[in-house]
């Protein structure tokens, strides 16, 4: 099946997309999704690889999250998506979950998500009527909805190439110590120049809202300093400031802010810390 | 019948044998519940109630009969209506009509979850549609969920005709209590008055499942001759058949049930829930019926155990004895009559010598599903609250936490708090045994908490039978009714080889359907090893005075002239060679008739298990996140018969307790529907939650067992609640009465904490 | 629905089976193949108990639609032995009483193989964090990692042999 022919399947009002399956197939298991008919990405051309291109890299967005992982440039350049990707569910589930799956399916504690938006990832958008770009960001409507258009699907994500002193790290807050649903997760992506000085930083949040967030503030926080305390304390601020969680069995919202800002201050850290090493 | 001690050194107990059904279990070739098919079954499925309380004003299933595939519809109409029968079960009791309406709902859906009605159809996909088309007019009533809120004199009533017992004069009014517990010795105001310090703390639990990984799931036929068959993963084959017969109103005898492999139990298998459905589907349509829950349904509608609200109120000389103590438990029932509140209050103060007690327990009724057995039940959530407070009385009184337990411990001629008077415990060896070992002393990290904790469990006999044959070339099978939940016919191998004098592959042990042997009691109580290896024990004994008999008559001499020894029957005098099992085995036409001997007992003299724990917390104080850094486990195990299995079964109740301390709680919505039906959001510990859990197995034998046995298996799960609790305490300075002890509770406190500093 | 045909090489021989589309590889190895070491524990790809190796990765069986099978090799814990010769993974369950009930076991011993396969020196961490998608109730894990660990090494000797 080509792209375009998936397109057109998928604008059938009772199709639903089938990637790494690991939420479909829960849905249908509860009765929550019922299709009619099921178009598998899978074997679409370019929907499944790691790409290392002169700009970057080119994901495709049907790769099991495992893969993703095995790939070693990719895990040098980006280690907090791969890591955000491999925390996603169990072993088991990262053998068959991928990055179209968890950013489409909209969850607002998607793992991937924070750490892709961080990562200013651009998503390769395939429709009935053509292709198109948008950030990750863009993505997720609100809770379980998405911005995609009947018969859109993800085909791949793109990464830009990373210079020296460029890292990205991604924590999440669960109660055990694996597969539980992130109650809080954090994202940051930063750059610095030779003395180690913060030129560039994003950070991103999820759990904390009905999408994951980009907070700008948080980024702007760390540029032009080492990661000093005050600076931390500032993306920490930063990062309350714009959480508004619910409280559900996973966490109560106050909960989630506070340790929204203590995650995304350690995960800066990690990534400050990662960023000194590649040179 | 004699039981005298057999000490060692031993051939076979203590060994470490590969257990006889191993190969089937790591290859998948072993039949579970859900493995199991007959031809031409049907698919068996039930409609549940989506109403924590509510009325069933009337149950149409036409449009599912009518349903292309649908092959039989049946609602609590097709049950009969029970008179009230308690029944023992293991380890608590319940009223077989409770039973029989909990299977099935009559005028009433007593929680989200209770069965309303099933269907049989040719498929899953069919029987699934035929639930779609029965309707169900349900008149909603308002539901109560929290024990103390059930107790409220305003609190909606669950049952009509349930006034409270254990009450003088005894009530006229419905209520929400079931029962009242009360056990006390001396002058409860005396001891207080006596105390130097008192503390005084009040608890909550909430319910938690039993977890096991294998959903319920039996195939039921019902032949055309009123014969019935059901196959399932049971921990009582034999239970399930007294229940299938009375909620039926069928004959026992026309019942046979074959047990299959079970995947955990843990007391949540000690009842029925599908194999009374199942066989009524069967009746009705004339095929075999299969019926496997899924995990939402094991979670909504069977027994999780109770939660609970409790108070305890010690009273200590400066010394550290205890001179008072006063307990009350509230403990959660479920829809029906029997939390373990009795067995709570008998194991509140079990490890404790106090002169003046008074416990208190509360049965109460909740619009939740029937509370089931679970590992102890009863004794892990009363040791929360008493072993949390303990803690707190041995700072206050600065005293170490063991030697504060040392100073009032129970040991052999005290009268228990629950009655009988302590034979042959090895309560102070296992506190003694913890105290030297190296996690006591080892250091500890920034952040990170030491937490102590005692337990108890009673363990039972009961009834048992085991038979013992001798095939032709000697070698032996012995078979029981007690379906194997973690490895007993390893032991059962194991005892009959060391009685006989064999090696263990020799020996091979079997579980009979009920067809096919006498009676035991479910698998449970701690009980197998203890009471059906007894029985294995004296039908070997037979065994050998049968064998011994005929090697007199074959020998031609009198019978003072051998002795059995090592699997055979040698002359003193050493004039022939001796007869082994195999030689008489060949010649037992000429000698009798076949070789084979059957015992049904119902054992005495269980002896109960205490266990000491040492668990070691990290917590993040800026998420409250909490990890399991060490844990040690003491126990008194009497003899380990397979040391490598009763490490097993201490390093599984361990790792439930943490579970149950720091994760694991049923959540409802205000409307009465469990949140977390699932093993996403129940959070039972995964293997990276864990480090290694350390065992110390201390053997102070049990006479009253051959090889000196006590049962294990439940003591485990008994301390771990308390102890996690008290290594938070001494890890963050936080006291949390209240579990689970969830990193949003532990900030909460945290921040609590510092404001009123 | 008709049932769609899927070919698919499972335990290292060519099958062919029936399946719905929307027929879980659970379900279709359990009721169609009669393997029925693969349990179902939960449906949701949370307890790991219908684990299978697929293509060389360790996956839940309940988050696979049967056809998504065709073309691809399964193993299952039927196909672990050979010959009447227990994998080391399977001895060394046995031997350290890595089980209870052993409902859990089969997919233990399946995802411990993927590690194997591509880790064949795990730390105690590593096995810890590869096997947290499968739940155990009975034992705690102890005996489990131990096994697993034990079996690496003798693999590993084995090589070297």
């Amino acid at each position: 099946m080509t792209a375009a022919e998936a397109a057109q399947a998928l604008t059938h009002p009772g199709a639903r997309a089938l990637s790494g399956g690991t939420d479909l197939l829960v849905q249908m298991k509860t009765g929550r999704a019922q299709p009619d008919a099921i178009i598998d990405l899978k074997r679409i051309a370019g929907a499944i690889g790691v790409r290392e291109t002169a700009d970057g890299f080119v994901i495709g967005a049907m790769t099991p999250c495992a893969a993703l992982g095995e790939h070693e440039g990719l895990m040098r350049a980006w280690p907090g998506v791969v890591e955000a990707a491999s925390l996603i569910g169990s072993t088991q589930v990262q053998g068959r979950a991928t990055l179209a799956g968890n950013v489409c399916n909209a969850s607002p504690a998607a793992d991937s998500v924070p750490a892709l938006i961080a990562a200013r990832a651009v998503c390769r958008i395939v429709g009935p009527n053509g292709e198109r770009d948008a950030k990750v960001e863009d993505i997720a409507a609100g809770p379980g909805r998405n911005t995609l258009s009947p018969g859109e699907f993800i085909l791949s994500f793109t990464l830009q190439r990373r210079p020296a002193r460029a890292s990205d790290a991604y924590l999440r807050f669960i109660p055990r110590t694996e597969m539980d649903i992130a109650v809080v997760g954090a994202g940051v992506s930063l750059s610095c120049d030779d003395a180690r000085v913060v030129t560039a930083a994003e950070v991103a949040v999820g759990a904390v809202a009905p999408t994951a967030l980009r907070v700008a503030a948080a980024g702007a926080a760390l540029v032009g300093s080492k990661l000093e305390d005050a600076a931390l304390a500032a993306l920490a601020a930063a990062v309350e400031a714009v959480c508004r969680p619910i409280s559900d069995k996973r966490g109560t919202a106050a909960f989630r802010i506070r340790t929204a800002g203590v995650l995304a201050a350690r995960a800066a850290k990690i990534a400050y810390a990662r960023a000194g090493d590649r040179t | 019948m004699s039981q005298s001690l057999d000490t060692p050194p031993f051939s076979v107990i203590g060994g470490r044998p590969v257990r006889p059904d191993g190969v089937d279990k790591v290859t998948g070739r072993a039949l579970f519940g859900a493995d199991f098919a007959v031809a031409g079954q049907l698919c068996g499925r039930v409609l549940r109630s989506p109403h924590a309380h509510a009325k069933i004003v009337s149950i149409d299933t036409r449009k599912a009969r009518a349903l292309a595939g649908v092959k039989a519809v049946v609602t609590g109409a097709d049950f009969p209506n029970l008179k009230s029968e308690v029944h023992e079960g293991g380890e608590s009791s319940s009223d077989l009509r409770d039973l029989a309406i909990n299977v099935i709902a009559r005028d009433k859906a007593l929680y989200e979850g209770h069965a309303v009605a099933a269907v049989a159809a040719i498929s899953p996909k069919i029987a699934e549609e035929a639930l779609r088309l029965i309707s169900v007019v349900y008149e909603p009533l308002p539901h109560v969920l929290e024990v103390e809120a059930a107790m409220a004199a305003d609190a909606p009533i669950l049952h009509d005709h349930l006034r409270t017992g254990g009450v003088t004069p005894a009530p006229t009014t419905a209520s929400n209590i079931a029962k009242r517990h009360i056990f006390e010795r001396g002058d409860l105001a005396q001891g207080f008055a006596d105390a130097d310090v008192t503390y005084e703390g009040r608890y909550t639990t909430q319910a938690v499942h039993q977890g096991y990984i294998e959903p319920h799931a039996c195939v039921a036929q019902w032949g055309e001759d009123g014969q019935c068959d059901v196959w399932c993963s049971s921990q009582g084959h034999f239970m399930v058949r007294a229940h299938c017969a009375k909620i039926l109103n069928i004959s026992l005898s026309d019942v046979r049930v074959t047990p299959l492999e079970i995947g955990g139990g843990f007391g949540g298998k000690t009842t029925v829930y599908l194999e009374p459905l199942a066989l009524a589907l069967s009746r009705q349509s004339g095929r075999p019926v299969k019926m496997v829950m899924t995990r939402d349904e094991v979670f909504r509608a069977t027994g999780p155990t109770s939660g609970a609200a409790m108070t305890v109120r010690l009273g200590a000389k400066r010394d550290g004895t205890l001179t008072a103590a006063k307990v009350e438990l509230k403990f959660q029932a479920g829809a029906f009559p029997g939390s373990p509140v009795g067995a709570a209050c008998m194991t509140a103060l079990a490890c404790y010598d106090v002169p003046n007690f008074e416990v208190l327990g509360w049965d109460v009724v909740t619009n939740t599903p029937k509370v089931a057995a679970y590992r102890a039940p009863g004794a892990p959530i009363v040791a929360f609250a008493v072993e949390s407070a303990m803690d707190e009385l041995a700072r206050t009184l600065k005293i170490d936490p063991i030697e504060l337990r040392l100073k009032n411990a129970v040991r052999d001629g005290v009268i228990a708090s629950y009655g009988p008077k302590y034979r042959n415990i090895g309560y102070v060896e296992t506190l003694e045994a913890l105290k030297a070992s190296d996690h006591y002393k080892a250091p500890l990290g920034p952040n990170q908490g030491r937490g102590f904790a005692v337990g108890f469990w009673f363990n039972i006999g009961g009834e048992s039978t085991a038979s013992v044959h001798v095939a032709e070339d000697g070698g032996v099978t012995v078979t029981t009714g007690s379906p194997d939940i973690g490895g007993s016919r390893a032991s059962m191998q194991m005892m009959a080889a060391e009685t006989l004098g064999l090696p263990v592959e020799r020996v091979r042990a079997k579980i009979a359907d009920t067809a096919s042997i006498g009676f035991s009691n479910v698998t449970g109580g701690s009980r197998t090893t203890f009471a059906t290896g007894l029985a294995v024990i004296e039908a070997c004994r037979k065994i050998i005075a049968d064998a011994t008999r005929r090697a007199v008559g074959t020998f031609g001499v009198e019978a003072d002239q051998v002795v059995w020894t090592h699997g055979q029957v040698e002359l003193l005098d050493g004039s022939k060679p001796p007869l082994t099992l195999a030689d008489l085995a060949r010649e037992s036409g000429k000698t009798g008739g076949p070789m084979s001997a059957e015992v049904a007992l119902n054992a005495q003299g269980a002896g109960p298990g205490f266990g000491a724990h040492l668990c070691d917390l990290e917590v993040d104080p800026e998420t409250g996140q909490v990890s399991v850094v060490r844990y040690t486990a003491a126990q008194d195990v009497g003899r380990a018969i397979h040391p490598a299995y009763v490490e097993g079964q201490i390093q599984g109740g361990v790792a439930q307790g943490l579970g149950w301390a720091l994760n694991e709680a049923y959540l409802f919505d205000p409307g009465g529907r469990m949140e977390n039906p699932g093993f996403l959001d129940y959070r039972m510990p995964v293997a990276s939650d864990l480090p290694m859990i350390d065992t110390i197995l201390v053997e102070v034998a049990n006479p009253r067992h051959p090889f000196g046995a006590k049962g294990v298996g439940e003591t485990p799960i008994v301390p771990p609640l308390a102890a996690a609790a008290n290594a938070v305490r001494a890890a963050t300075g936080l006291r949390l009465n209240d579990l689970p002890l969830a990193p949003p509770a532990i900030l909460a406190a945290s921040d609590l904490a510092r404001a009123a500093e | 629905m008709t049932k769609l045909s899927v070919r698919t090489t499972v335990n290292g021989d060519e099958q062919n089976f029936l399946a719905d589309p929307t027929t879980t590889l659970l379900d279709a190895l359990r009721d169609e193949l009669r393997l029925t070491g693969a349990k179902e524990g939960c449906g949701t790809g949370d307890c790991g108990a219908c684990s299978v190796i697929v293509d060389g990765r360790v996956v839940c069986s309940c988050l696979m639609l049967a056809v998504e099978a065709e073309g691809r090799s399964v193993t299952t814990v039927e196909g672990l032995a050979e010959a009447g010769r227990l994998h080391p993974l399977q001895s060394k369950f046995l031997e350290h009483a890595a089980l209870q009930c052993g409902f859990c076991t089969p997919g233990f011993l399946v995802a411990a193989k993927a590690l194997l396969d591509v880790n064949p020196s795990p730390t105690e961490t590593e096995v810890r964090f590869w096997l947290a998608g499968n739940l155990c109730r009975c034992t705690g894990y102890d005996k489990i990692v131990r096994a697993v660990m034990d079996a690496a090494a003798e693999m590993r000797q084995e090589r070297c042999a």
